[in-house]
């Protein structure tokens, strides 16, 4: 029953989204909403389950004299337990010690990862455009168009630059990409399918059968 | 009062008769009710400088006399929905068309309640639709149960999944497995559990760390689930070792940089990332690249795909992703499903192909049929 109680739910819950699709009836309408709020709340309460499991993790390698981890754990607790502090003893308003850990350490190194990001789009796009063979060729050289036709230095070189840009995004990247998303579109009707079934059953915790 | 009414008798009776078919009222279609469209034909009422009359919008209760004005609307908007009835109630609507030149038009409309409606008739292409998909599954599914054997043609990224599982055991290194940014609530992120499910109990076999840093703390406490039943379920439950299957962050970047120092620090052999990403994926997956680990990665996020073509060896596009659970599984059930999406590609081929060369010769009718409200 322990198992089979979650799947009937699941059904349930499955089949009414499903339906609720179709139905413009307030109360239909109302269900959908008050779902969509409960999801909220118990996602407020698995940050709960988030941050216990965090400091769980964090402590064990942090008393655990053989890690070579330990610095990088104590760093995290330390981080926690400053913010918690600072959130609750001294405000999080303007001119806060909460805000300003938020604006000045948390918002640049934030902004760092992401800015390493074009450093890691040049690696990748110099392994990927490598002329190897005849269709890594053709990427090249859609490649390169399409990049010259994004900036005004093509449109410069020629004003049939940005127009083949726009036909080969519009046109045989659209068409690759529309053929993806059919297929994940199908992908995904047929695994909710098997899940509002109880074929797949893996997010119980355990696998099918 | 009773002068202003004998005038708009008076111009009632002296307007075009055919002026007033062309304003209605009723109750608006598709909705969850308390709701009434009252709609008028622009071109009826415009004056003869083309200039259209303003429109003054009153209503009463079917039962009640007195009228409550409600809107101004420009006659040229040709709509107004009122959505401060109640259903059931029966109202009446007066329409005043006024212009500077012409004096004013009147028009009563038929008494009209508004109701709930119990299914959007706009969604009846996507009903059929689903109706056809889910007919199409089950069936197979059904073939599937019974026992009839499917083909599924092999499929590199998930061959490859073997292979990465004994370089690992060679080197002596671990596993990352990464399930991206997706909540538990996407399908990706569920298809990623059922990989998981079958990566984690060939990890057990060979005794191989598997490490699985989480964006979501429902979906790290799940993961810790599955991988501890699949320890279990080949007969290994003492090498299960909970704490490397974490909660990490649930920021993108904050997860990024943490995941990168997981792979710089515990240089695994293999990185598997399975399920939404979204802009780290390129600085996980050159990262793994850097390190030497090899990486089959998964998605649902057309965008990240080019990303991961680039940075790893194995690639799951489309549907294969979703198929994976099946083919790593073998479970008949599930293989039969794919034998059903496959027969559905080739039905919207078709439908494309019909499509194209419909809308090529100018009728673009079919296309409408795709429509959805």
């Amino acid at each position: 029953m322990h198992r089979k109680l979650p799947m009937y739910i699941c059904f349930l819950f499955g089949a009414f989204m499903l339906v609720q699709f179709f139905i413009p009836h307030r109360t239909s309408t109302a269900i959908y909403e008050t779902i969509l709020d409960w999801v909220q709340i118990i996602y407020a309460f698995s940050l709960l389950v988030g941050v216990a499991l965090l400091i769980k993790h964090h402590a064990i390698i942090a008393t655990r004299p053989s890690a070579k981890d330990r610095p990088y754990s104590g760093i995290v607790l330390g981080g926690i337990i400053g913010m918690f502090i600072f959130g609750i003893f001294f405000g999080r308003g303007e001119d806060t010690a909460f805000l300003w850990v938020f604006k000045y350490v948390q918002a640049p190194m934030q902004a760092t990862m992401f800015s390493l990001l074009s450093f890691f789009v040049a690696s990748a796009a110099f392994r990927g455009f490598r002329a190897r063979n005849t269709q890594a060729v053709f990427l090249l050289v859609a490649a390169l168009i399409v990049m010259l036709g994004r900036v005004p230095v093509g449109d410069m070189i020629s004003g049939f630059i940005p127009k083949a840009a726009d036909w080969l995004l519009n046109v045989p990247s659209m068409a690759a990409r529309r053929g993806i998303y059919i297929g994940i579109a199908l992908g995904t009707i047929s695994t909710s399918l098997r899940v509002i079934l109880g074929i797949e059953r893996t997010y119980l915790g355990g696998s099918r059968g | 009062m009773k002068t202003l009414s004998i005038l708009f008798a008076l111009i009632i009776l002296f307007l075009p008769s055919g002026a007033f078919a062309v304003v209605q009222a009723f109750d608006t279609p598709n909705d969850g009710g308390l709701s009434i469209t009252i709609q008028w034909d622009t071109a009826a009422y415009s004056n003869s400088s083309g200039e259209y009359y303003e429109a003054q919008i009153a209503r009463r209760a079917a039962s009640e006399s007195g009228w409550q004005d409600i809107a101004v609307a420009p006659a040229s908007a040709g709509e107004y929905i009122d959505n401060t009835v109640e259903d059931y109630t029966d109202y009446v609507y007066r329409l005043v068309f006024t212009d500077k030149v012409s004096g004013s038009l009147i028009y009563d409309t038929e008494p009209v309640h508004s109701s709930p409606q119990y299914f959007n008739t706009r969604r009846t292409n996507v009903l059929i639709g689903i109706v056809v998909c889910l007919g199409v599954l089950i069936f197979f599914i059904y073939r599937g149960k019974k026992g009839k054997e499917m083909y599924v043609r092999p499929i590199a990224g998930l061959l490859a999944i073997e292979e990465a599982v004994g370089r690992a055991t060679e080197l002596g290194k671990p596993i990352l497995y990464s399930a991206g940014r997706g909540g538990m609530q996407r399908v990706a992120t569920i298809a990623s559990m059922n990989i998981l499910n079958t990566v984690a109990k060939k990890t057990a076999e060979y005794n191989i760390p598997l490490i699985f840093p989480n964006n979501d703390p429902v979906v790290a406490a799940l993961a810790q689930e599955v991988v501890k039943e699949s320890y279990s379920e080949v007969g290994h439950p003492d090498r299960y070792v909970e704490d490397d299957i974490f909660y990490l962050t649930d920021s993108q970047f904050g997860y990024a940089a943490a995941v990168d120092g997981i792979m710089v620090r515990r240089q695994p052999a293999t990185n598997l990332f399975m399920g939404t990403f979204e802009a780290e994926s390129l600085i996980l997956a050159e990262t793994g690249n850097s390190i030497g680990a090899i990486q089959i990665a998964g998605t649902d996020s057309t965008i990240q795909l080019s990303f991961f073509i680039v940075a790893c060896d194995y690639v799951l596009i489309g549907e294969e992703y979703f198929a994976a659970s099946g083919y790593l599984s073998k479970d008949p059930m599930v293989l039969s499903s794919l034998k059903g999406q496959d027969l559905l590609k080739v039905a919207i081929g078709i439908i494309l192909a019909i499509g194209v060369l419909l809308a090529t010769a100018g009728y673009t009718g079919f296309l409408e049929l795709f429509n959805i409200g």
